[in-house]
């Protein structure tokens, strides 16, 4: 039997993933790092019937992927750097109207233009607060082949879970590096499907109603139940509404529908932490740093390990804690001036023993630069 | 049906101002739709932002109404992942052409069949009167205090040479022929424009010497004419209105069905 073995990107591997998932609508913007994606999946999509579309900048690439979710389709866009700024008003209405898509970002050095082919993950906290408003997201990334696929897969779940956007954070490092993945078979990656009403024809569907579990069922644009989808503060029929107490209600539930449920939507790897004295917390390209000195030092017998993010939002603050709590010193490792040590260091009871290792300057993070830390934290000097 | 059928009455009254002129769109609309005989579960209503936008809450379709400017760009996705359903899009003048200038040129270009109606009353009413693309060269606004500066765009023309295969201009005045003309842009297919004058008595019309809503009908009765009249002639000023293009071209769905054909038959 054929082995579905491939040698590929990692843009590679999000579109095969994207295509495992169900994916039935692209709509994209030429942008270095992550062009690969929108070039693969004009070849692909209209192979199984899908749909491939170019637009003419990045919002409307946004919109036009809403729209097509509206009519029941799976759909994701790919972007990086300034195109992931452009898009940050259309991702704030599909929080707002729990629309289920999927964002790409390759983050490339910023701000502004900054270094389009170089390696940067200085998009977290875009990712987190780049639409207006209070608001929670789902952010997930990856740091080789084999996660880009499972977690773009998981990506087109929850969002579908959610009814809510979801931001893949991936880096330029990941998205080029070639390497092995193997595709699972089908039915291997659990996929989950839209959930859809069940009321019938000429009952009242309540589009915005949360069921007892907080999902929403939807009813796709063309089908028989006809109602309004808005970016205003709505009320249970999706009409516009500045009741305080359905925009309170409302503003509730968009956020704990997420927040609520950051225990089922964390995901981590743990590498060598059952004895760890040091501890590195890292993902995406920078994990793959991280793993290396610490199975470098595991060699010589240094009690060190890593705690891999792979989901950065909601973030994972109480597996965080008890990680830290366990370990005398802890160093984030990651290509940035530190955006996820500040929310390691909100999450540990002892912020102080926190460090960071990282670097800005659109070269790939190396050991040396996370043990040139390690050495000054062990008394050793620069 | 009666008009009543196609709105959703639980959310009346509208928000529109006394003598605002989109209130007539919005009939006009309702009585194309129901001459043209289309099922309410085939009709997708995209909006974006502005007083124009806010049709959409009105009407019973499936109503989307979206983001300043990005109508048109959302309304693509709907389109070319269900193109059996008939796509309408109304827009005010700011939203159609200043934030969203970029996606009404590009529609027109690929000739996706949705029907653009600008509800062009040359002004931003939401905000409060502030001037527009269409605000004429010497007009006041409450952002052009002095008078303003800006040249006004021709929608028609833009839309013309932009690609779009209908294109035509109408008035709130003249609502039988608006009617008709609305039936032929939701039956043609490729992008259909339907430039609609539309009266702002609240905030265009105070500050540029209209006395009511009556005032500007008048002036729409008086200042246009139909394509290729005598009276244009005489007065090249004239607003001409009718339809400027209607032709058979392809449209942007079906030639992505080739492609589908295509990618599923090679390699």
């Amino acid at each position: 039997m054929k082995k579905n073995v491939l040698f590929v990107q990692g843009n590679e591997a999000c579109v095969e993933a994207a295509l495992y998932a169900g994916l039935d609508f692209f709509a994209g913007y030429p942008i270095t790092p992550s062009t690969e994606i929108a070039e693969l999946l004009s070849y692909r999509l209209p192979k199984k019937g899908g749909k491939f579309i170019q637009m003419e900048d990045e919002i409307s690439s946004m919109c036009a992927i809403i729209g097509a979710s509206l009519t029941g389709k799976k759909v994701m866009t790919a972007t990086s750097g300034p195109g992931f700024s452009l898009k940050q008003e259309a991702i704030g209405f599909a929080v707002m109207a729990e629309v289920p898509c999927v964002i790409v970002n390759v983050q490339r050095g910023g701000p502004s233009t900054g270094l389009p082919t170089s390696v940067s993950q200085g998009d977290v906290m875009q990712a987190r607060w780049g639409t207006h408003g209070e608001h929670a997201i789902i952010t997930l990334t990856a740091s080789n082949n084999q996660d880009v696929f499972a977690m773009t897969v998981e990506a087109f779940n929850l969002s579908e879970t959610f009814r809510t956007p979801v931001i893949l954070l991936f880096d330029e490092v990941v998205a080029h590096t070639r390497e092995r993945l193997m595709v699972p078979k089908p039915g291997e990656i659990n996929v989950v499907k839209r959930l859809k009403t069940a009321v019938k024809e000429g009952t009242d569907y309540h589009p915005y109603l949360p069921r007892e579990d907080g999902r929403l069922p939807m009813s796709d644009f063309g089908h028989v139940h006809r109602y309004n989808v808005t970016g205003l503060m709505h009320d249970m029929w999706g009409f516009p509404s500045n009741n305080p107490k359905i925009v309170y209600e409302l503003m509730h539930h968009l956020v704990d529908k997420i927040e609520g449920h950051t225990k089922e939507i964390t995901m981590v790897k743990e590498f060598f932490l059952d004895d760890a004295e040091y501890l590195l917390i890292s993902y995406g390209s920078s994990a793959r740093t991280a793993l290396h000195v610490v199975e470098n030092r595991r060699e010589r017998g240094e009690k060190i390990g890593l705690l891999e993010l792979l989901s950065l939002w909601p973030f994972p603050a109480d597996t965080v804690r008890e990680r830290c709590a366990c370990v005398n010193y802890v160093i984030v490792v990651e290509m940035n001036m530190g955006q996820i040590l500040q929310e390691v260091k909100k999450a540990s009871d002892e912020p102080d023993k926190v460090f960071l290792a990282n670097k800005i300057d659109g070269s790939f993070i190396a050991p040396t630069d996370v043990l040139n830390i390690l050495r000054i934290i062990q008394g050793k000097g620069a | 049906m009666a008009v009543r059928d196609y709105i959703r009455d639980r959310f009346f009254p509208h928000i529109w101002c006394p003598g605002c002129g989109h209130g007539i769109v919005l009939g006009s609309l309702i009585r194309a739709i129901e001459n043209l005989g289309i099922k309410k579960n085939d009709i997708v209503v995209v909006s974006g932002i502005g007083c124009s936008s806010r049709i959409c809450g009105y009407l019973d379709f499936h109503t989307l109404h979206t983001i300043h400017g990005r109508a048109l760009a959302f309304a693509t996705g709907v389109k070319l992942s269900r193109p059996e359903l008939t796509l309408i899009v109304p827009m005010g003048d700011g939203d159609a052409l200043a934030i969203g200038g970029n996606h009404f040129i590009h529609a027109a270009r690929r000739n996706i069949g949705i029907t653009a109606i600008i509800m062009n009353n040359s002004i931003y009413g939401m905000t409060g009167g502030q001037y527009s693309p269409s605000t004429e060269y010497g007009d006041f606004a409450t952002t052009a205090p002095y008078g303003n500066i800006d040249r006004s765009f021709d929608f028609v023309k833009l839309a013309m040479s932009a690609g779009a295969s209908f294109v035509a201009r109408t008035t709130t005045y003249h609502v039988t022929s608006m009617i008709k003309i609305l039936e032929k842009a939701i039956a043609h297919k490729g992008f259909s424009v339907v430039d609609i004058l539309s009266q702002c008595p609240t905030y265009f019309g105070v500050r540029n010497k209209f006395a009511s809503a009556v005032d500007m009908l008048n002036y729409y009765k008086t200042n246009t004419t139909p394509i290729g009249s005598k009276e244009k002639e005489k007065n090249p000023d004239l607003i001409e209105r009718g339809i400027f293009v209607q032709d058979q071209r392809p449209e942007y769905c079906d030639e992505y069905d080739k492609i589908i054909k295509k990618a599923s038959e090679g390699v």
